[in-house]
Order: C-alpha cells, then structure tokens, then sequence
C-alpha cells in the first residue's frame, strides 16, 4: 500500500500534498481535471472544477470567515462557504494582512 | 550515524569544520594579485575573500573580521594596496589576536604585483603545513552553527525543499544546535506569526519592527512582494507567498535577533536581519544571494542548507554549502550541482520525513568532512558591500 507523504494516514490521494497536519488545504502535485474523483481522508470527492499543479483544494469543508490554514499557519480566510474538494484561490479567500505600520498610521490618525 | 566528529579546534574556544586559509584583499585594486596567490592551491582549501570598497564603512570591517576569524578558518593572509582606507592594521590585529598564523601583504610597499604574488605563494607553501598539524578534538551537534538561504526559488520552493529544510532545523534545535533564517523582505506578511513564536514578547516586538523595516526599505526601492505571477502559480495572498519562505525556520522557538556579524550566544534558532537600519542609502540591501551567505558565515554558520527551484550552483568560501533542490525537473537538469533532491516529495517518491532525514544525515556528514557538490565542483563565491547598522538592542537577545 503505497503511503501517501505526509498527508493524514487515513488515505489521501497520491495527486495531493498536504504540507502540516493541521492544514484545511492541500496541493495538488499535479493538474487534476474537472469531474475527476480524488480521495480526501477516505471520502471519495468529484472535483468540479479544474486544479492546477501548485494550487489549493480544501480537504474538509470550510465556512465563510474562518481561516485557512497551510504550512500550520493561517493564510488568509475564506469570503465565502468552501466546499471539500473545492478549488481554493483568490476567489473565495482573502488576505488579511495589514502592515503593522499601515495600522499603526490609521490609530495616529 | 554518529553525532560527533573531529572538529578543528580554535583559540576562542570555537570550533570548525575546514581548515581553509584565506587570502584576503582589502580594496577591488589588490583583487587580482589575491586570486594570482590563491590561483596553484585550487584544491587545497585556499579561498579568495575580500571588500572591493575603497571608502571605510564599519559595517565591511567587522564582517571581515569576522570571516576571518571565523571557526572554519585556520590561517590568513590580507592583500593591501596599500592607500585604500580598510584599517587593515585593526583586521591584522585581530586575527594575530585569534592565534592564528597570519601575514599582512602592502603591493605599494613590496614591489608591485609580480613580488607581492611571489611573497604571497611563498607564504602560503609554508603556512599550509602547520595548518594540517592544527589540534584536533571531538565536535558534537550543540557546537554547529547552520545557517539557511533560498535561492532561484520557484512554485516548489515552498512545497518541498523549505519544509524540508524547517523540519532539518527542528531536528537540530532538538539536538542544542544554533540554527538562523534570514531575509526579512521575504516574510512580509509572517511578522505576527514570528512574534508568537519568540521567547519573550519584547523580542516579538523586535522581529515586527525588523519586518516593517525590511517592508518599507523594499519599498522606497520600488519591489513590491506580491506580483502577479504568484497567483498564476497557485499562491492567494501575501501570508502564503511569504510563508513559502518562512517555513524553513521549522517550528522552534525564536531565541534571538541578530544582525550580520553578531554570533548567537547559545544554541537555538535565530533570526539574521540583513536589512539596514536608518534611511536607504547604499542600495539594495544584498544584490545577490552569495552576499546573504557571507553574512550568516559572519554569524559563525559552520555550514549553509540553500534551498532551490530553479537552479542556483552557487557554494561559498569558507563554509560549505548543501543544496536542496525542490524542483524535480531541475534536479535531473542539474544533478551535479545539487546534494539533496527534495523534488521527490512532489513526484510522490518520497516524503517530507524521508528527505528530511537524508538532509540531516547529511549536514552531519559534511560537517565530518564530506564535500558537498559546490565544493567538489570549486565554488568559493564570496560578496561584501556597504552597509549601515545600528547596535543590536538588548531586547533582541532575551537572557
């Protein structure tokens, strides 16, 4: 049984690196196509939308506000409900990164 | 495999992993007659070092000092002009002061270029010997000092070879190693992140501040982090790209800032700030990486773990560079110039864990005297400019 690299040991798909445990997203290792099944913690999933070699599928479901987490560390959060399987991008999540000093200069205001 | 090895012992108590000899210019106009001495010891360890500045500047001065009495080195030979304004005197003195052997050439004073190499070959024939006969005793983990630095860096720097590297930090930590990240610019977006991880939060305040200071010398220079082809290459937002970098740091807790030159007091993992303080004035803040190496060296870095996507082959003087290539297509383009391929993990044919080890098990071998491939392949890049840094602050390394 070949083991996926470090991704959850209950059966994620050879396609998927997931880089830290706790990660709500995962990357593909290669372009996956639409309609294709792929297999996330042992739950078959039907992508509906084309991944991308390098890009990012959310491997639970994630609801509007809540962060996404690669590397163990939160990127950005979600502006809307995300799927399982779903493709994870600009789209549905935003940065919410402010400069220190950019909120600094907005208290001295 | 074992923990310890024969270590190189040094005056300071420190100790290194290569014995080189510098030769050492100290001005752009000595250059030439520094590579004719070092030119018929290709292979023995003698490396060309220098600052091609003629103004003084602080800053080139300590970080020559440093190399040169760097745990790596065991005798130096500094080139001169002879009119240049580098306090060669003040350089000579501390390296006499390390006990080891050292020599002072002044091309004005010897005779022009043809007897200054004469003088300097001579020199080093007979330094080379008692070199060889230098002490010896065991080195442990807890004595190394590793540095790391990404270059070329491409869409799979951040997926495989930098968790790599992070995880390989973790593993040294645990073992008492010093271990230091650097590159401020590249963590835009991480600095809260980074805070959390500090051993106290004043020093959390710190790394902020060191990372606000790298954003705003970015961008009175005119470099945004953010282009737009991060997102055609899968990257959302800046917390992302930037955490690409940052995961080479691995999980440790943050013991320290420090600034080129300063050497960490005690084992533990370190943040270097390679961005200088007060307004931009000499340019970029590195104009390659080679001169980002050449700083984490100044901090004792026995030895550098380069992470690449596209294919950097750069080594270094004085300590070895390993290369940890991310990309697997660029490895097998590659492959001579690379130790590590850590692309496997992206074709599925290993795992993080796997490359991981092998890049531990390797740092414990070239630190027991493996070449690593720049070496074998006789890189010895080394670049120094100006800067201006302030005083490290005493909230920057927590008792």
């Amino acid at each position: 049984m070949n083991q996926t690299p470090q991704s959850s040991p209950e059966l994620t798909d050879p396609r998927l690196l997931q880089l830290a445990p706790e990660d709500n997203v995962a990357v593909a290792r290669r372009t996956i196509a639409a309609g294709e099944q792929i297999l996330i913690a042992g739950q078959m999933v039907c992508l509906s939308g084309e991944i991308p070699v390098g890009h990012k599928l959310a491997v639970r479901h994630i609801a509007a506000g809540q962060k996404i987490i690669k590397y163990g560390a939160p990127i950005g959060s979600a502006t809307r409900d995300i799927a399982c399987g779903e493709h994870v991008h600009t789209h549905n999540i935003a940065s919410e990164y402010l400069p220190a000093y950019t909120q600094r200069g907005l208290i001295a205001q | 495999m074992t923990h310890s090895w024969q270590g190189f012992v040094r005056a300071d108590g420190r100790k290194g992993i290569r014995n080189v000899l510098v030769v050492a210019y100290l001005v752009e106009c000595a250059h030439h007659v520094a590579r004719q001495i070092v030119a018929p010891f290709g292979h023995q360890d003698v490396h060309l070092i220098g600052f091609p500045g003629c103004y003084p500047n602080t800053y080139a001065q300590r970080i020559m000092q440093r190399v040169a009495t760097h745990p790596n080195v065991g005798a130096v030979l500094l080139v001169s002009l002879g009119c240049e304004s580098f306090d060669r005197t003040g350089l000579a003195e501390a390296v006499a002061s390390s006990r080891r052997p050292t020599a002072t050439l002044v091309i004005q004073q010897h005779g022009g270029t043809a007897a200054t190499v004469d003088a300097g070959r001579g020199w080093v024939e007979q330094t080379l010997p008692q070199l060889q006969s230098g002490p010896r005793a065991e080195m442990r983990i807890d004595e190394l000092v590793v540095g790391t630095i990404c270059g070329g860096s491409d869409a799979t720097s951040g997926l495989t070879a930098n968790p790599v590297c992070g995880r390989v930090f973790d593993m040294l930590v645990a073992h008492g190693a010093t271990c230091i990240f650097e590159e401020t610019g590249e963590l835009i977006g991480c600095e809260q992140h980074m805070a959390s991880r500090a051993v106290t939060p004043e020093l959390g305040q710190t790394l902020i501040a060191a990372v606000e200071k790298a954003a705003r010398y970015y961008s009175v220079l005119g470099h945004a982090s953010f282009a737009p082809g991060n997102a055609e290459g899968g990257l959302s937002t800046i917390e992302e790209k930037s955490l690409g970098a940052y995961c080479k740091s691995g999980r440790a807790p943050i013991r320290g800032l420090i600034k080129p030159g300063d050497i960490p007091p005690r084992g533990g993992l370190y943040l270097l700030d390679v961005v200088p303080d007060g307004e931009v004035r000499f340019g970029f803040p590195n104009i390659a990486d080679n001169a980002e190496t050449v700083e984490l060296i100044s901090c004792g870095c026995h030895l550098i773990l380069f992470t690449t996507g596209r294919g950097s082959v750069v080594g270094s003087a004085i300590s070895p560079v390993i290369k940890v290539c991310a990309n697997p297509e660029t490895y097998h383009r590659l492959s001579a110039d690379m130790d590590i391929n850590a692309g496997r993990i992206l074709e599925g044919q290993a795992t993080q864990e796997q490359v991981a080890q092998e890049l531990f098990d390797l740092v414990l071998a070239v630190a027991a005297g493996s070449r690593t491939a720049s070496e074998r392949l006789g890189h010895q890049e080394f670049l120094l400019g100006y800067k201006f840094f302030e005083p490290t602050p005493p909230a920057c390394l927590p008792a």
